[in-house]
């Protein structure tokens, strides 16, 4: 009889590697300048606007229009490349004992941490340190940070979609620009379109259900409604405004957000699990 | 010569054999069952049956293209196989099962890692993945191939010949039974190129079993014992080097495998 339990020939997996393929992906991430560059533009941006012009209420509007252009840009873009440079050391960490669904939750976690944290430092600092990090402004403050890593997180998702889908980097890289250039400019372009073109008729329905459709549009009408200018909008903010009011209108573009991240970062999932490598 | 798509090497080679059909087998390592693949119109694999035999080394041979990067992947659950299994050690690999894989090394044909890490942190890291693992690390590959200096810096910074040993190095590392090399020489200067070997015929030597693939004739006829030659998705032969040599009617493995490759039937 044995007194020494002899070694099981088959360890069981580690309980869940997610953490250590994460810390290893912030230390690569953080160490490629990518982040910090990242991190030092919203910083900039921040503090000269506070510098240029008035107060917090003016900066965070400013913003806003840097963080709908610029998040979408850097995520889908970031995203894709790190996903590409990565491709072969994936498939040296799979070769592991390593379940895919644990090293796919690591590699979204190590991108979407230090590009969330990187906005929330950058546009949150300079606040504190102009003095206008007040009661006043929070909120609205708090709601910019929240819609922006909701951005990151969701065009982080459409990255690790395309990465994924597109075997070939030039085409996945390709694919990742053209889908920014179309949500962040040339949707606006079709949606003026048709709103001229069809201006005789009530285009108030269709506009929401067209301002849903892209997960831009609804960051922007998330945003402006608790601004409250969203007369400013024109169309689509006006239609939220006076359909919806701002309690179900915010549920409901936040629903619409959550979906554009829930959504494609399932469908990369799926793929993520049953692709060859 | 009718050994294709035989089952695993017989030492007797029988010409009358029907696919599959053997009674008394040996207990390979790991046993490889009517594997097919397709990517798109491209059948990669069509039904291949080889079963790799422990502390042994099988090349697995062939031209471009024919499956065999394909073949070792399916093996590593890299790829998932459209039909046949794999069985590691007598037991069925599913689809998600990870927990073979720590009993497996792994050098993949080009070595690509984190650019801005050191190569300690990657050993470090892949020692972490691999945490139910309390087997004593083999870092003798490590000392023999003098890469402890290029440790410390970031990888990006090293040489490919450099980033290829610390990729052979990390196959060895973790004292699996099975290693899988994909072209393992290639790019490794001579001096490394023969550690590399060494260290294939002493873990051997100690019962691991290993698989590679390589187009390099000299560095088969020195280490393969068995070979796998696969055309067109399919193990035309799978057998031992003798036996090789014997059905083909050559003394040289370097003729033998020209022979299969001119005139595969």
């Amino acid at each position: 009889m044995n007194l020494v339990a002899p070694a099981s020939s088959s360890p069981a997996p580690a309980p869940s590697a997610i953490g250590k393929v994460l810390a290893y992906q912030l230390n690569d991430v953080v160490r490629s300048r990518w982040a910090l560059a990242y991190t030092l533009f919203f910083l900039l941006v921040t503090d000269a606007l506070f510098r240029f012009g008035g107060g917090g209420t003016q900066v965070i509007l400013s913003l806003l229009n840097v963080v709908l252009i610029l998040i979408p840009l850097v995520s889908l873009v970031f995203g894709t490349m790190y996903l590409y440079s990565t491709r072969e050391f994936v498939e040296l960490m799979l070769a592991q004992p390593v379940r895919r669904s644990d090293l796919f939750a690591g590699l979204y976690g190590g991108l979407l941490l230090p590009l969330a944290v990187g906005f929330v430092l950058g546009t949150g600092l300079p606040f504190i340190w102009h003095g206008a990090a007040v009661a006043e402004h929070l909120p609205t403050l708090g709601r910019l940070m929240g819609v922006g890593v909701m951005l990151t997180a969701a065009f982080l998702a459409l990255a690790f979609w395309i990465s994924v889908r597109f075997e070939d980097r030039v085409k996945g890289l390709g694919a990742a620009l053209l889908l920014w250039l179309f949500l962040a400019v040339i949707y606006d372009g079709l949606l003026l379109l048709v709103a001229y073109t069809f201006s005789a008729y009530p285009l108030e329905q269709p506009m929401i259900v067209l301002g849903m459709l892209n997960p831009i549009s609804l960051a922007r009408v998330l945003l402006l409604l608790t601004l409250d200018v969203a007369a400013l909008l024109g169309y689509t903010g006006a239609a939220f405004e006076r359909f919806f009011g701002t309690g179900l209108g915010t549920a409901l573009s936040l629903g619409a957000l959550l979906a554009w991240w829930g959504v494609p970062l399932a469908l990369a999932r799926r793929r993520f699990l049953r692709k060859d490598f | 010569m009718t050994a294709a798509a035989s089952r695993q090497p017989m030492p007797q080679s029988s010409t009358s054999d029907l696919p599959s059909r053997q009674p008394e087998r040996v207990d390979p390592l790991v046993d490889v069952t009517g594997l097919a693949k397709r990517f798109g119109r491209l059948e990669v694999l069509r039904g291949v049956d080889v079963g790799f035999r422990r502390a042994r080394v099988t090349a697995v041979i062939g031209p471009n293209g024919s499956g065999k990067t394909t073949l070792i992947k399916a093996v590593l659950g890299l790829v998932r196989p459209d039909a046949g299994t794999v069985a590691f050690d007598g037991e069925i690999v599913e689809p998600g099962d990870v927990t073979y894989r720590s009993r497996v090394g792994y050098m993949p044909q080009r070595a690509a890692f984190p650019e801005n890490l050191t190569g300690r942190e990657v050993l470090t890291m892949l020692r972490d993945l691999r945490a139910g693992d309390a087997r004593q690390l083999d870092e003798m590959l490590l000392q023999t191939l003098a890469l402890e200096p290029e440790l410390d810096k970031p990888l990006r910074t090293l040489s490919g010949g450099n980033r290829q040993k610390v990729n052979a190095a990390v196959a060895f590392l973790f004292r699996p039974d099975l290693i899988v090399l994909d072209e393992p020489t290639a790019g490794l200067d001579p001096v490394a190129s023969s550690a590399l070997k060494e260290a294939i015929r002493s873990a051997k030597a100690r019962g691991v079993t290993f698989v590679l693939t390589s187009h390099i004739v000299s560095e088969l006829e020195e280490l393969a014992d068995d070979i796998v030659f696969l055309l067109d998705g399919r193990a035309l032969f799978a057998g031992t080097t003798d036996d090789l040599k014997r059905e083909t009617g050559e003394d040289r493995l370097e003729r033998a495998i020209a022979h299969l490759m001119i005139s595969p039937r």
